[in-house]
């Protein structure tokens, strides 16, 4: 039996795992997919928010305002990739001003550092791409971008190596309290635990069904982006957002963690919780949402579109609480934008949740915070690199030439803890197949690796979920298997 | 360090071509650097015919094609490295590299020839919408999981574009017991050879729908069914022309890019209508020193003029060396005109001419029965006849190196007109 049992390893559920390894306590981590950060945590903005938006009476606010600040340390420890680029608000309308001027006392309201409304003057000096039509902005200085599923391997990496268990491709189907705490069925079999934390993103409705009386529902909500080439660098240095009017939140453009543009999301009810697509009109209107902030994007730089689901809770704010009727449930439900912004301060509110009906926890003296840095090859000195392949042939055999990903770096991030199982796994984690080509170039020797580091055949390897297989079989009268020959030829080196 | 000649980088036609051409002109030290492991480049895929007609007067597969450089490259004892990425390349002409044996490696060399080819354009470059599950390929790369790897990737097929590989993949597939269900092109006009479009399509009976986008992708996990639409002018989907096929892979033959982040690095002056860089006769680019030939200076339709125009650049490069390159001296402008979309070279220097100067052209449109006429500063030097002329097949035109000789020129032009 579990001391604590975590449903959902996204952002918040990795981040909650990562602080719970802190005690002396034996905690599970389960997910229905085959990795971590597979729902809305890999697909979003990747923003950490400076917090003046969220109002200062909502729990979002708070956490937002307390979550941004302890990035720094949590990102440093895991290495994790962090800028604090600062962020704009535009106005486009005189009368909008008034709007900035209310976010700009929430945001003092909650406490938060380097805000600063600006003139269009001032404000085209730190992004001289904006349109001519601007009449103002809102300049917060802590904003920082984050690359979020990094952040969630790494946090799931960090707990695994301080003892948490982690379940992938255990979906919960039920869950029955019983008298010293609860039995939760799952695709593979029954996992028993004292308490039991439901960070089930947009399922968290469902999960406080089985077990609890219903008081919330998550409402899905679709937004759809572009990603451009790193040729498109430049265009913005902060996150620049819109000023909300009542059409809407208006829509971001801002460069990423690894030197991209993202530009999106728009926002779109739906029904079906798993409707990822992305749609011709929705992302026409992304386009002219973003024209209204930024001359000239490059979309001839596009490498790719997608679309993220946000799990907007009926209540409007994040339900981050011990269920009323099911006495060592806590929810942690409804987290939506500024969920990522938010997680690290989640997560010390959960702990200190279970400290207080737990009464009191144990630290764990052995808890160690760091994890082994990652090689980003393509990051090193040329220097560097030279020493890096001498120490170790495999950084010397590039896989993906668009970002310059390594074969060592690949079997370094399929043997780690939380290590990766399929093609968009290792493409989260180290970064083959993001670039221009798009994998191209490096998916068949990506599948290849895999395969041959896991001991499968290639037809064995999936895209991402368990279902996405990539090969249907054979060629006719290929019967050797070539590439895993080869494979094994390098393997010898 | 050792220094070079030559450095090639890459080892597909252009740069075998290149490399081989380079030591027949007197290039001493030569080096080919290949990031795949073995040499032949994307013709170690193509296994199937129609390589070398023009070239060999005979009907080659891509591996045969290859074959017949790679013996002379060895004969000749020329040296290259294997699974060896070029990490940059400097405006001096330092080449850095790694591979597994002997690590980071800088190279410096006399000339570079840029020899990298090009790469697919991909989903994400023209957005397609829908779901982004696994079964959506570049054609290239499934070629290469049935070709190079042994795998299948797919067994009810649409694939979206006409270019050649897309073309020759519908019928690989087919031939490996795929249904190809359909082929859809956004250009009222194919993007490959007519002789791909009888050979690949029409002997096996797979519709083309000209004027057709992929307008929907299903399955969260892996590709269900596409939905195809008929586009207006604008190639904007036209609602209610909607054809949907249950299937499990969608192929993508949507374009070649040149692969120029190497040139850019090194701060070769790239063209926008080609996406390679730009190049004078001797396929110089804007960097003295540094040569270009192949997919990476301009999208060839066969081979064989990939060949063609990589001698040429291995021959000049050899020059270069040996000094007997004239850098200096009578230049003009090459101008595509009416109909034609590009000119490679962009820049003549007579005095290095031989006894033609071949331009390589493509035209924008499909055009029937029309003349190219080529101008000298307005003044019509030469008129061929086209019957058929397609944005799918490269056109050649072959300038008598005399004619640029008689006076000086400025500029020389070519253009598609009237019979």
């Amino acid at each position: 039996m579990y001391d604590v049992t975590i449903i959902g390893a996204g952002i918040a559920g990795c981040f909650i795992a990562r602080e719970l390894s802190r005690y002396k306590l034996n905690v599970a981590l389960l997910d229905r997919e085959n990795d971590v950060s597979d729902g809305q945590t890999k697909a979003n903005s990747a923003i950490v928010h400076a917090g003046y938006d969220a109002h200062v009476d909502t729990v979002m606010g708070k956490l937002n305002a307390r979550g941004n600040p302890m990035f720094d340390q949590v990102c440093e420890e895991l290495d994790v990739p962090l800028k604090r680029i600062g962020s704009l608000v535009l106005t486009f309308e005189d009368a909008e001003l008034p709007t900035l001027r209310e976010l700009y006392d929430n945001g003092r309201a909650l406490g938060i550092p380097g805000l600063e409304i600006l003139s269009p003057t001032e404000t085209r000096r730190i992004e001289p791409n904006v349109v001519d039509s601007i009449k103002g902005s809102l300049y917060a200085e802590t904003a920082g971008i984050v690359g979020p599923w990094e952040l969630a391997i790494a946090l799931a990496e960090n707990a695994i190596d301080n003892g948490v268990e982690l379940k992938l491709n255990h979906e919960v189907t039920a869950i029955a309290a019983f008298h010293d705490g609860f039995r939760i069925s799952t695709t593979q079999g029954e996992v028993e635990s004292r308490y039991v934390i439901n960070a089930a993103g947009l399922y968290a409705d469902k999960i406080n069904n089985m077990v609890a009386k219903p008081f919330f529902e998550i409402n899905p909500k679709r937004g759809q982006y572009f990603l451009l080439d790193k040729n498109a660098d430049g265009l913005v240095n902060t996150v620049v957002f819109q000023c909300p009017t009542k059409a809407g939140k208006g829509v971001l453009v801002s460069p990423t963690v690894h030197g991209n543009v993202i530009v999106g999301p728009d926002a779109e009810n739906l029904e079906n919780r798993e409707d990822v697509r992305t749609t011709g009109n929705r992302l026409r209107f992304v386009k002219e949402m973003a024209a209204k902030s930024i001359k000239d994007i490059p979309y001839h730089y596009n490498i790719t579109t997608f679309a993220g689901i946000r799990a907007e809770p009926s209540t409007k704010d994040f339900i981050i609480a011990e269920s009323q009727d099911a006495k060592g449930f806590i929810n942690v439900a409804g987290i939506k934008s500024p969920g990522l912004s938010s997680s690290p301060a989640i997560a010390e509110e959960v702990v200190q949740i279970l400290d207080r009906i737990a009464g009191g926890l144990e630290a764990d003296p052995e808890f160690d915070p760091r994890r082994r840095p990652l090689a980003r090859f393509a990051e090193l000195s040329d220097q560097q690199k030279a020493a890096l392949v001498r120490e170790n042939p495999r950084f010397g055999r590039i896989v993906c030439r668009c970002e310059t990903v390594t074969e060592g770096e690949l079997l370094d991030v399929i043997h780690r803890s939380c290590g990766a199982r399929t093609v968009d796994g290792v493409k989260r984690r180290a970064r083959p197949g993001t670039g221009r080509c798009q994998g191209g170039f490096c998916s068949p020797r990506v599948i290849e690796i895999l395969a041959r580091e896991l001991g499968v055949d290639l037809s064995e390897i999936k895209k991402d979920s368990e279902r996405s297989y990539i090969l249907t079989g054979r060629t006719k009268g290929s019967s050797a298997p070539q590439a895993l020959l080869q494979g094994e030829q390098h393997a010898t080196l | 360090m050792q220094h070079y000649d030559v450095v090639v980088l890459g080892a597909g036609p252009a740069g075998l071509g290149a490399a081989v051409e380079a030591h027949k002109n007197g290039a001493r030290n030569v080096l080919v650097l290949e990031r795949d492991r073995e040499l032949g480049g994307i013709l170690q895929q193509c296994i199937h015919n129609g390589f070398g007609l023009h070239f060999f007067s005979e009907d080659l597969t891509g591996p045969e094609y290859a074959e017949r450089f790679i013996d002379e490259l060895q004969e000749l004892g020329i040296e290259f490295k294997l699974n060896t990425m070029v990490l940059e390349l400097t405006e001096g002409k330092v080449v850095k590299a790694i591979n597994t044996t002997e690590g980071y490696l800088e190279i410096p060399a006399r000339a570079v020839v840029l020899a990298m080819g090009c790469r697919e354009r991909t989903r994400g470059a023209i957005a397609i919408p829908g779901y982004r599950p696994a079964g959506v390929f570049n054609a290239g790369t499934a070629q290469r999981f049935l070709n190079m790897e042994g795998y299948m990737v797919g067994k009810r097929v649409v694939i979206l574009g006409s270019g050649d590989i897309g073309l020759i993949m519908a019928r690989r597939m087919t031939l490996e017991g795929a249904e190809v269900l359909a082929v859809a092109e956004i250009m009222p006009h194919s993007g490959g050879l007519t002789r791909n479009i009888v050979q690949c399509l029409e002997d096996y009976d797979i519709p083309l729908y000209l004027k057709h986008t992929v307008v929907d992708v299903q399955g969260r996990d892996r590709v269900t069914g596409v939905t195809i639409a008929e586009v207006d002018d604008r190639t904007q989907p036209i609602m209610g022309t909607e054809k949907h096929y249950d299937c499990d892979t969608l192929l993508l033959s949507v374009g070649l890019i040149p692969e120029n982040e190497l040139s850019r690095g090194a701060g070769v002056k790239i063209d926008p209508a080609t996406n390679g860089p730009v190049v004078n006769e001797a396929m110089e680019t804007s960097i003295e020193g540094i040569f270009a030939c192949g997919n990476v200076v301009h999208v060839h339709d066969l081979a064989d003029w990939v060949t063609e125009e990589s001698q040429r650049a291995g021959k000049y490069a050899a020059r270069y060396v040996q000094e007997q390159l004239v850098e200096e001296g009578k230049m003009f402008e090459t101008r595509p005109g009416n109909g034609i979309g590009y000119i490679v070279p962009h820049y003549v220097r007579v005095s290095n001419l031989d006894e033609q100067l071949p331009l390589y052209m493509r035209v924008r449109e499909v055009f029937e029965g029309k003349r190219l006429v080529v101008k000298a500063d307005g003044e019509v030097i030469k008129r061929v006849k086209r019957r058929h002329m397609a944005p799918g097949e490269m056109e050649i035109v072959k300038i008598d190196s005399d004619k640029l000789r008689e006076r000086p020129i400025a500029e020389l032009a070519v253009s598609v007109e009237e019979e």
